[in-house]
């Protein structure tokens, strides 16, 4: 981030696209000058505004843990008019990325606990950061599950490493919302699943992203199986532009998503202005 | 160093703005070229006419925020490692020149204190704010002409509070008194030549005095922020304040406090801007989502942000420092006649809005 001018990016250039996705495309990009790349530093959960010259900026959480440094990842679904744009770079392409933005996950409190990541559709895209960044401090956490759903099988990201993370001993549930040919994994929406696999909330930290409908009977169903609301932490989107807290768009009351966020825990939610 | 008080006679003030300004960029209220009833700043120019008796129409907020400016600019050229691609160049935006603000009032320059804590109290500071702060003067006038929409006294500012200006104006029966209050001050008070009379200062001091005297509206803002959290959730409330509004943004407009802006990017050829632009809470695309998402879908949550704000999340966030400058701008200017005094006056208790 440039301290005299905070909405100065920082030139960076694609080195792959991945598709996720018929409409989600994963981009690693480095920053162009070395030192911006070798300096930056940041915690899981934190957001990068990635931009095209000329067409604008869109706010995205970087995708790869800070524990692999070798470029940054960003999981970008195509809604949009930049999201459009981004959808047609190449490796070799330039974009800016302001970043690191946000407070990221409060991963020192879940230390020495069982997690549970609820993750549907693009929500996954954060979850994947923090997943990555445990693996790689595998002792410091205890179990770990993962809920993961989409509407159907070619709609999961990250699909190539579902093997990596069953290595690392991670409880991988998998859904989709209908059955499918071919598909041998589990059926229905997240919620469901959830309450099918009961998971026990003793001494355990949920994670959820997804839609917000997802989220709302998620939240219902942590809360039925005895997850206080500051074992349960969200992660919340909201239109964003300057990202450093000054203009004014993404307030939740007093709260910007874009500093105060987007990393919120549900007890942190239950204190602020019903506005989501 | 010259600090005598200074007297300019009326048919002077253009010879001495016409010193100033060949040394700063200075802004003066000026009635609009084809709307001579809307008040508002612009470059000074010689020969030009001031209105000094009348709050404009549109304060200053537009010569340190601009209603449009750019954050950078960009150049595609041609990279000469790879012929065959275009590359990026970031170039930032030119340093401000110094800039005197003259005839503002003391609601337009309470704004201005609202706005710095945004812009430059951090964890972020926006740099082209603050340097543009740091070169602009203001030459504020003790304000003798509140109307009933005019509520300054009841949000920590009056017709002579004088925080934040740099020279103090008063007018008398035969041009105005000027007193530097801030040592940036001097080099202006150098370029006028004449030093005030004993008739003049004590003339200014019977002005000062009866504009003291002034208490300027009876709106009654204490714990305001728990109030507003305690009517949140009241839809009726809401509706009744908010029900006829338009969602036409001229509040936020003319407001010397808000502050909110986009941010988008413009291009020819290969040539571009990424702009800050004036944006509105008011709007429904302010916060609709890509998704199609809408946090404040309708005129009443978008309203009810807007007094929360204010008058609510502001003060929390800025150690009680509300945001509102009391100019009565938007009471004055609202094509539906919606009243934030009374929006914030019937937070507190279970009254309707409108009892």
């Amino acid at each position: 981030m440039h301290a005299h001018n905070p909405y100065r990016p920082d030139l960076a250039s694609i080195r792959e696209v991945v598709q996720e996705t018929a409409n989600i495309k994963t981009l690693r990009v480095v920053f162009e000058d070395e030192s911006v790349m070798h300096n930056f530093s940041f915690r899981p959960g934190q957001v990068a505004q990635l931009s095209v010259f000329g067409v604008g900026e869109s706010t995205f959480v970087i995708n790869s843990p800070p524990t692999r440094r070798e470029y940054l990842q960003f999981s970008v679904m195509r809604v949009g008019e930049v999201t459009q744009r981004i959808h047609q770079l190449n490796a070799g392409d330039q974009v800016g990325v302001r970043a690191p933005l946000g407070n990221g996950f409060d991963y020192e409190n879940m230390q020495g606990k069982d997690i549970l990541f609820i993750g549907g559709g693009i929500g996954m895209a954060p979850l994947r950061t923090l997943l990555l960044f445990m693996l790689d401090k595998r002792e410091d956490y205890g179990d770990i599950m993962v809920i993961y759903g989409a509407r159907t099988p070619h709609d999961l990201c990250y699909q190539y490493e579902f093997d990596q993370w069953q290595k690392a001993n991670v409880n991988l549930v998998l859904t989709v919302d209908n059955e499918f040919p071919g598909w041998k994994e589990r059926v229905g929406f997240v919620p469901t699943v959830l309450s099918e696999e009961s998971p026990s909330p003793h001494n355990r930290v949920a994670i959820v992203c997804g839609p917000p409908i997802m989220i709302k009977f998620v939240l219902f169903g942590l809360k039925e199986q005895g997850f206080e609301d500051s074992q349960i932490i969200t992660t919340l989107e909201r239109r964003m532009k300057c990202g450093v807290g000054i203009c004014g768009r993404c307030n939740i009351g007093a709260k910007y998503v874009c500093v105060d966020g987007p990393v919120f825990s549900r007890q942190q939610l239950s204190e602020m202005v019903n506005e989501l | 160093m010259d600090t005598a008080i200074k007297f300019i006679a009326f048919d002077q003030l253009n010879s001495a703005l016409d010193r100033i300004s060949e040394q700063l960029d200075v802004w003066v209220p000026v009635a609009s070229k084809d709307q001579k009833r809307v008040i508002q700043f612009a470059p000074y120019r010689p020969g030009m006419t001031l209105v000094l008796d009348h709050q404009t129409t549109l304060g200053p907020k537009q010569v340190v925020l601009p209603q449009v400016e750019a954050l950078f600019r960009f150049d595609y050229r041609k990279s000469a490692d790879e012929p065959s691609r275009q590359k990026v160049q970031l170039e930032d935006p030119h340093p401000p020149a110094p800039t005197l603000i003259f005839g503002a009032r003391p609601c337009d320059v309470k704004g201005f204190l609202v706005l710095d804590q945004v812009f430059s109290a951090g964890p972020f500071v926006d740099g082209i704010y603050a340097a543009r702060r740091e070169q602009t003067l203001f030459a504020t006038m003790v304000c003798g002409q509140q109307d009933s929409a005019c509520f300054c006294s009841s949000v920590g500012s009056g017709p002579t509070d004088r925080t934040g200006s740099d020279l103090w104006i008063t007018p008398i029966a035969a041009g105005y008194v000027v007193e530097a209050l801030s040592d940036r001050a001097h080099p202006v008070m150098a370029w006028l030549q004449e030093a005030a009379t004993e008739l003049h200062v004590a003339a200014a001091g019977k002005v000062q005095e009866e504009a003291a005297r002034q208490q300027v509206g009876n709106l009654a803002v204490d714990q305001c922020q728990q109030h507003f959290l305690q009517r949140f959730a009241d839809t009726n409330y809401w509706q009744e304040v908010a029900g006829q509004c338009l969602s036409c943004g001229i509040c936020t407009f003319v407001c010397p406090t808000c502050y909110c802006f986009s941010i988008t990017d413009e291009m020819k050829d290969k040539h571009g801007e990424r702009i800050r632009s004036w944006d509105s809470c008011m709007f429904f695309t302010y916060t609709l989502e890509a998704s199609g998402h809408n946090p404040r879908p309708s005129r009443l949550e978008r309203y009810r942000n807007r007094v929360g704000h204010k008058f609510s999340y502001f003060p929390e966030k800025y150690q009680g420092l509300i945001a509102c400058c009391g100019c009565g701008r938007c009471i004055r200017n609202c094509p539906v006649s919606i009243d934030i005094r009374k929006a914030v006056q019937n937070l507190q208790g279970q009254n309707h809005a409108c009892s």
